[in-house]
């Protein structure tokens, strides 16, 4: 919630300050400058790149502050850290009571350090002082009368924090956190955990860097980062070239000859809504877990897309086109070759497209379920050590690779059909 | 009507095309049964110049795609140079309202699609496709590509692509009818020239009156349910435009008059299609 309020915030004063700053002068000179009616005018509406930019940087600014990163100016309050303490007052079965105190360390977990020591300087009755390490985010338990001259006695017990009165499942506020009493008279001291996140949830951007940089060096559970990322993408590849070299020729068979539409119509119809995903627990129970198994689910959810593409590009042909062909007098073949595939190949590329955006979500998620190698595995075997870095890391990689695969297909799709949309 | 009624057959006519009583009734889904064309007969001689007018649901596109060969008809047969047409054939040649080009081909590819398909040598192609570009005015757009050309520039591509098969008779489907007016009267001079230097038979259906006079020796006004020929005329002004610039043609008396009668004819035509719909 925090969060959101803070990202909405900074959404809006970075409009403000932009229009103050920039005004309106800034783009009078274009011809969308002078539109007067842009409500409504897609055309009239460009992405603002400053809008982009500051956008880029507000994420990683807020992922910075609330994660105590060094690349961020501003950080949330960080958890409590160092040492600190909170007096008990002790009463004994003959009603007597007496005053000590826990000293409390703070540290972060990995790092070194140890309890604090014992000042010398008591002269307490029977309660003893004590001391206690806590690392940061988590809580300590203590069980401060045990050290005290009869405190494991029955009837012994502690009954204020600081002066707070307390008893069993209570908590009292001291300076640095909050004091808890167990339901058997334990203390659990929980130091402030202030609003930034732990590592284990969400680490700093820093972290996910240099473990990027750790990993390619030396991979991952002995298996190097390229890999990793070499396998999916070997599965994506091939599932998607056999979805292909199936679906094309279907397709084609099915948009030029009514008896394959009407074949295979049904059960294109009723596949092609199947998310890939569904088929794969029956996809392991018959081809098993490994690259047979993750490459019969592949083209299984490349094969349909292409049908489709591929049926779409045969209807989409005008048919004056394919009369002006038979006119010139060209055989059914030429023409197959010379119009019919030209001119599906616009079609042809969308679906290949989208076909291939598919299978790279599917082959994650069937690593996920099971693999050996790859970049779904890699993440499913971080979270499972609670590496939260490397998962986040793996997340960021499949996301530019999914998006560089869409480049690649686009930029193909501007060199080999170069008519498209210009019909 | 005319005298194509009662003309016969006459095979042994080597170079002319025969429309020999040709009816197309189609059914629709709803079991009623729609007559295109009724008893449509025409005769015409090799390199006659024919524009064909109606009003729309005339049956003038029916009858050019029996002509070409793309529908078979119910009743009747068409006969060209002795034989029986039965499917499209490069010997009639067609151009299409919109071009209908290929655009992944350059325009050379284009125009060379027919003798390429024919397996003509490329060289011969390449001479025959640098002859055909200078004719209709497009030397320099050769290795263009299509969707870099105007509707104009397109039209020509489309006009020479079909030249380059030499084909008997052309049949154009409103070659001009999405062209605005100054090219499209840039391109009527054109189809004006092309005819007089190749001695094409062509068959050029429109919807414009204007055009259907400038471009019709012989001028067909169809009529509507069912489709049948309504009237035929001789015209001199197509044999004048060859020579003369068409606007000087236009102002010629008796262009004025037949415009004129042929317009109302067709607004009668329309008007009683709106009466019989109400």
């Amino acid at each position: 919630m925090l969060v959101l309020t803070i990202y909405i915030a900074i959404f809006v004063l970075a409009y403000v300050i932009y229009h103050l700053v920039v005004g309106r002068s800034a783009s009078k000179l274009g011809f969308n400058a002078r539109k007067t009616v842009t409500f409504g005018d897609e055309s009239a509406v460009t992405a603002n790149r400053t809008a982009s930019v500051i956008s880029v940087v507000a994420i990683f600014l807020i992922w910075g502050a609330f994660t105590g990163s060094s690349l961020s100016p501003v950080h949330v309050p960080g958890p409590f850290v160092g040492d600190t303490s909170f007096s008990y007052t002790a009463t004994n079965p003959q009603n007597q009571t007496d005053e000590a105190t826990v000293y409390v360390r703070v540290g972060f977990i990995g790092e070194e350090f140890g309890k604090p020591e014992i000042p010398d300087n008591k002269q307490s009755v029977f309660a003893k002082d004590d001391a206690m390490k806590v690392g940061a985010w988590r809580s300590g338990l203590i069980r401060a009368q045990n050290n005290d001259d009869g405190g494991k006695i029955k009837g012994y017990r502690i009954t204020a924090i600081d002066g707070q009165p307390i008893a069993p499942k209570q908590s009292v506020e001291v300076l640095d956190g909050v004091v808890n009493m167990t339901a058997k008279g334990s203390l659990s001291f929980v130091p402030n955990q202030g609003w930034q996140m732990e590592p284990i949830w969400l680490p700093a951007p820093e972290t996910i860097v240099s473990r990027l940089i750790e990993i390619s060096r030396d991979g991952y559970q002995n298996v190097a980062l390229s890999e990793n990322i070499g396998w999916s993408l070997f599965r994506v590849v091939v599932g998607f070239l056999l979805g292909s070299i199936v679906g094309v020729p279907l397709g084609y068979a099915m948009g030029l000859n009514d008896w394959f539409r009407g074949w295979f119509d049904p059960i294109v119809e009723f596949m092609r809504p199947i998310p890939p995903l569904a088929l794969i627990p029956l996809v392991i129970i018959w081809f098993g877990i490994w690259e047979q198994g993750k490459i019969s689910l592949l083209f299984l959810a490349a094969l349909w897309i292409m049908t489709i593409s591929a049926r779409a590009g045969v209807s989409g042909v005008n048919i004056s086109k394919v009369h002006a062909a038979y006119s010139l007098g060209a055989s059914k073949l030429q023409i197959l070759l010379h119009v019919i595939i030209p001119n599906s190949l616009p079609e042809i590329f969308t679906g290949a497209r989208v076909a291939m955006g598919v299978c790279w979500g599917t082959v994650v998620a069937a690593e996920l379920v099971a693999a050996e190698k790859g970049a779904g595995k890699m993440i499913i075997a971080a979270s499972k050590f609670q590496q939260t870095d490397i998962v986040i890391m793996g997340i960021i990689l499949i996301g530019v690779i999914g998006f560089g695969i869409d480049i690649l297909m686009r930029m193909a799709e501007k060199i080999l059909v170069p008519w498209k949309g210009k019909g | 009507m005319t005298e194509a009624n009662q003309s016969s057959l006459h095979l042994d006519d080597q170079s002319s095309l025969h429309i020999d009583d040709i009816s197309m009734t189609f059914s629709l889904p709803n079991g009623s049964a729609v007559e295109a064309l009724k008893s449509v007969s025409l005769r015409l001689a090799a390199g006659e110049l024919l524009s064909v007018l109606g009003p729309s649901g005339c049956g003038k596109t029916t009858l050019l795609n029996i002509l070409a060969g793309f529908l078979a008809p119910t009743g009747g047969q068409v006969v060209l140079n002795g034989h029986q047409v039965t499917g499209p054939d490069p010997e009639r040649g067609m151009v299409f309202q919109r071009g209908a080009l290929f655009e992944w081909m350059s325009v050379r590819k284009n125009i060379g699609f027919g003798p390429a398909m024919k397996g003509v040598p490329e060289k011969q192609i390449r001479q025959r496709v640098d002859e055909l570009l200078e004719i209709v005015g497009l030397h320099d757009f050769g290795d263009k590509a299509i969707y870099e050309l105007s509707g104009g520039m397109q039209q020509r591509v489309a006009l020479a692509r079909c030249l380059a098969n030499d084909p008997d008779v052309i049949l154009m489907d409103e070659p001009l009818g999405a062209l605005d007016a100054l090219t499209r009267e840039k391109m009527q001079g054109l189809v004006l020239k092309l005819w007089k230097e190749t001695g094409k038979t062509i068959i050029l259906i429109t919807h414009s009156v204007e055009e259907a006079l400038l471009l019709g020796e012989r001028l067909l006004v169809m009529a509507p349910r069912p489709g049948r020929i309504h009237k035929e005329y001789h015209l001199p002004f197509a044999e004048l435009g060859v020579d003369a610039d068409l606007r000087e043609v236009k102002k010629h008396q008796d262009y004025g008059n037949k415009r004129e009668e042929i317009l109302s004819m067709i607004w009668e035509m329309e008007e009683e299609i709106m009466g019989r719909k109400e």
